[in-house]
């Protein structure tokens, strides 16, 4: 168990252009769950192989537990990882592969044997040992190669897209699962995915990334409920975060969005006069059929039953949005309807940077 | 309340499947026709020349081939070149394999370079070997222009410089055939089980054991068997260098056909080659089984 501090990182790999980290600073205090979450290509599983030290840094440093370890061979940092491949050695049984990071650092039979099972027992592989990965479902083979992650009392327990290769249904249980284990152990863990409801569910904090650089670091339900920019916002939540062109009146009371008036709250007032853009997720607007105060109305274009709630997209002063509606919701394409944005839930960003506007 | 079981399937009276050849057979059909014209007849061929005399069935040539004093200091020398070169060949392919896997500069180039040998005739090789080991060749002019003596090393009566010269020779000539398996082996197996046990602290060591030479078993295994019973057969260059002086079992051979012009005995010690090579294979093959995973696949 050891706190990861990485400080300046950059790296481009060779024959590339572009950093695939871009002077990357990010502390992960011991004992943490940090996902780094971001689409293909924004560096995150860079990030996560320069800490195993399967890749190396063009510049800057890493230090686990105090202790600089940037150019540290990856055998001598006391890490262990899951990777997306699972990587479970073909040619190896199930307890072998279990206990080769502890027979690699010649521990005493006996605690092998003892670790394995502990393991086994813990991800229900205890009926596998003595089968070989040829003959395990990918369920079990990833159960495998987490097993041998935790055996190991690494100081930090990578992960790289573990569940990516599940199927739905199993990836779901398997996350909780997972969710439950690395908790029990309390090893700080670093965890890579692509998959926004992976990272809010497991994460005590999520570094979103892009095009190599950290976008917003903060706790999953603080980077879902203000993302820090437009970027963040339009990636995170399914459906993502509606974004309405908007502007504010002269007075700063008002946000005009094409020919309506809404009461602008107080940040917005030393923005007067300027444009901005609404953010608003899809949950956070309120519909109803018949007018009231303060409404906006919207031309119904798709309606989408999900089961547990209905998706529309609405078409409101010439912009297209998405709406979560209530299942007892009930309109029709074409139906105009009316709706309420909950002055709590907007979140503004300048129209040009697109970064969160903040109270000057 | 009865349960209506469901109606039996009926059975359909339907028109026996036509016989025909299954296209597999048609497509083998001119390899198979082929190798019995050019290889399976002459195996027999040489089977009945190797037995067959005068009057019938003979073990003759078989006696005159032991009787001969070459046979056996030839088949001495052929297990003595097996015993020492294939190991140490081994041993070269794969370093030079993981060291091409590394990814070095100019990788591409290495390799090319490493596999010329592949692609030169052997005979050549030999003729190229033996100007650099005859007594005014390369290297003894190297040697006399340091300031020291020049070595006789083909000379009839030094068996120990002519094995090491004809090791040599074969070494640099046929190692470029396993480092091509072994690379290609290499390149089957994910990075990541090499990444996995790097980052569960196994050495360099600790992962060629555990991890890369099992992964590498089975190109491994064709490279032996293949590598073995080329080495059986080694002429040429021996040929080139040491004419009879350091005698193989397939130079013999042809010493029978050609110079002493009895084909029968040569047959017999082709015969010998040939018992030779699937008796190594049968038993590389079973060696190198591998007893975990059987039956799996």
């Amino acid at each position: 168990m050891a706190d990861i501090t990485i400080s300046h990182l950059v790296k481009t790999y060779p024959g590339g252009t572009e950093r695939a980290t871009d002077d990357v600073s990010l502390d992960i205090a011991d004992g943490d769950f940090t996902v780094l979450l971001g689409p293909s290509g924004c560096g995150k599983t860079t990030l996560l192989r320069m800490l195993a030290g399967l890749e190396l840094p063009d510049s800057g440093s890493i230090a686990v537990g105090g202790k600089d370890v940037t150019y540290l061979p990856p055998n001598k940092r006391n890490m262990s990882m899951v990777f997306q491949s699972y990587a479970v050695f073909p040619h190896r049984k199930v307890r072998y592969n279990i206990g080769f990071g502890l027979s690699m650092a010649k521990k005493p039979k006996e605690e092998i044997d003892r670790k394995v099972a502990w393991a086994a027992d813990l991800l229900q592989l205890g009926p596998y040992l003595d089968r070989l990965p040829a003959q395990l479902s990918g369920g079990q083979r990833q159960r495998v190669a987490v097993a041998r992650a935790i055996v190991m009392d690494a100081d930090v327990l990578l992960m790289d897209e573990p569940l990516s290769n599940l199927d739905a249904l199993l990836r779901l249980n398997f996350r909780s699962e997972l969710k439950k284990i690395v908790k029990d152990l309390k090893t700080t863990t670093v965890y890579v995915t692509h998959d926004q409801s992976e990272a809010l569910s497991l994460g005590d904090r999520v570094a979103v990334m892009r095009k190599g650089q950290i976008a917003q670091l903060g706790d999953p339900l603080d980077v879902y409920d203000a993302p820090a920019d437009r970027f963040v916002g339009g990636f995170i939540g399914s459906p993502p975060m509606n974004f309405i062109k908007a502007a504010v009146s002269g007075d700063g009371g008002a946000l005009i969005v094409g020919d309506q008036r809404l009461r602008a709250p107080s940040l917005l007032q030393s923005y007067s006069s300027t444009d901005v853009l609404l953010g608003v997720r899809a949950e956070n607007v309120a519909v109803d059929t018949q007018r009231s105060s303060g409404d906006v109305p919207g031309t119904v274009l798709v309606v989408e039953p999900m089961g547990s709630s209905i998706l529309l997209t609405v078409e409101v002063e010439g912009q297209t949005i998405k709406v979560q509606a209530p299942p007892t919701f009930r309109t029709s394409p074409g139906a105009t309807i009316w709706l309420t944005f909950s002055p709590n839930s907007m979140r503004f960003y300048d129209s040009e940077t697109a970064m969160a506007l903040v109270a000057r | 309340m009865t349960v209506d079981s469901p109606p039996a399937p009926v059975q359909l009276d339907t028109p026996a499947r036509p016989r025909r050849i299954p296209p597999a057979v048609l497509l083998i059909a001119p390899s198979i026709v082929f190798m019995a014209l050019l290889l399976g007849w002459p195996v027999i061929q040489g089977v009945l020349q190797a037995f067959r005399g005068d009057e019938g069935f003979t073990l003759d040539y078989i006696t005159r081939m032991v009787e001969d004093p070459y046979f056996w200091p030839a088949v001495r020398n052929t297990l003595l070149l097996i015993a020492v070169m294939i190991p140490l060949q081994f041993v070269f392919a794969i370093t030079m394999a993981l060291l091409l896997r590394s990814n070095p500069r100019l990788n591409k180039v290495h390799f090319f370079v490493w596999a010329i040998p592949l692609a030169l005739s052997d005979l050549a090789a030999g003729l190229v070997w033996l100007s650099i080991f005859n007594d005014r060749g390369y290297l003894n002019s190297v040697l006399t222009s340091l300031g020291l003596d020049s070595i006789p090393w083909l000379a009839y009566d030094n068996p120990a410089t002519l094995f090491l010269c004809v090791l040599v020779a074969e070494v640099w000539r046929s190692t470029s055939l396993v480092l091509v398996i072994v690379v290609s082996g290499l390149q089957g197996i994910p990075k990541d089980y090499d990444e996995a046990a790097q980052v569960f602290g196994a050495t360099f060591w600790q992962r060629l054991r555990h991890v890369t030479l099992p992964l590498l078993k089975p190109s491994l295994q064709v490279a032996l068997i293949l590598r073995t019973i080329l080495a059986f057969q080694t002429f040429a260059v021996a040929q080139a260098l040491t004419g009879q002086n350091f005698p193989l079992v397939v130079g013999e051979t042809y010493r029978w056909y050609t110079a002493l012009q009895n084909p029968n005995v040569a047959a017999a010690l082709a015969l010998v080659i040939l018992v030779a090579s699937m008796l190594i294979s049968v038993f590389y093959l079973r060696a190198l089984r591998d007893k975990g995973q059987e039956g799996t696949r």
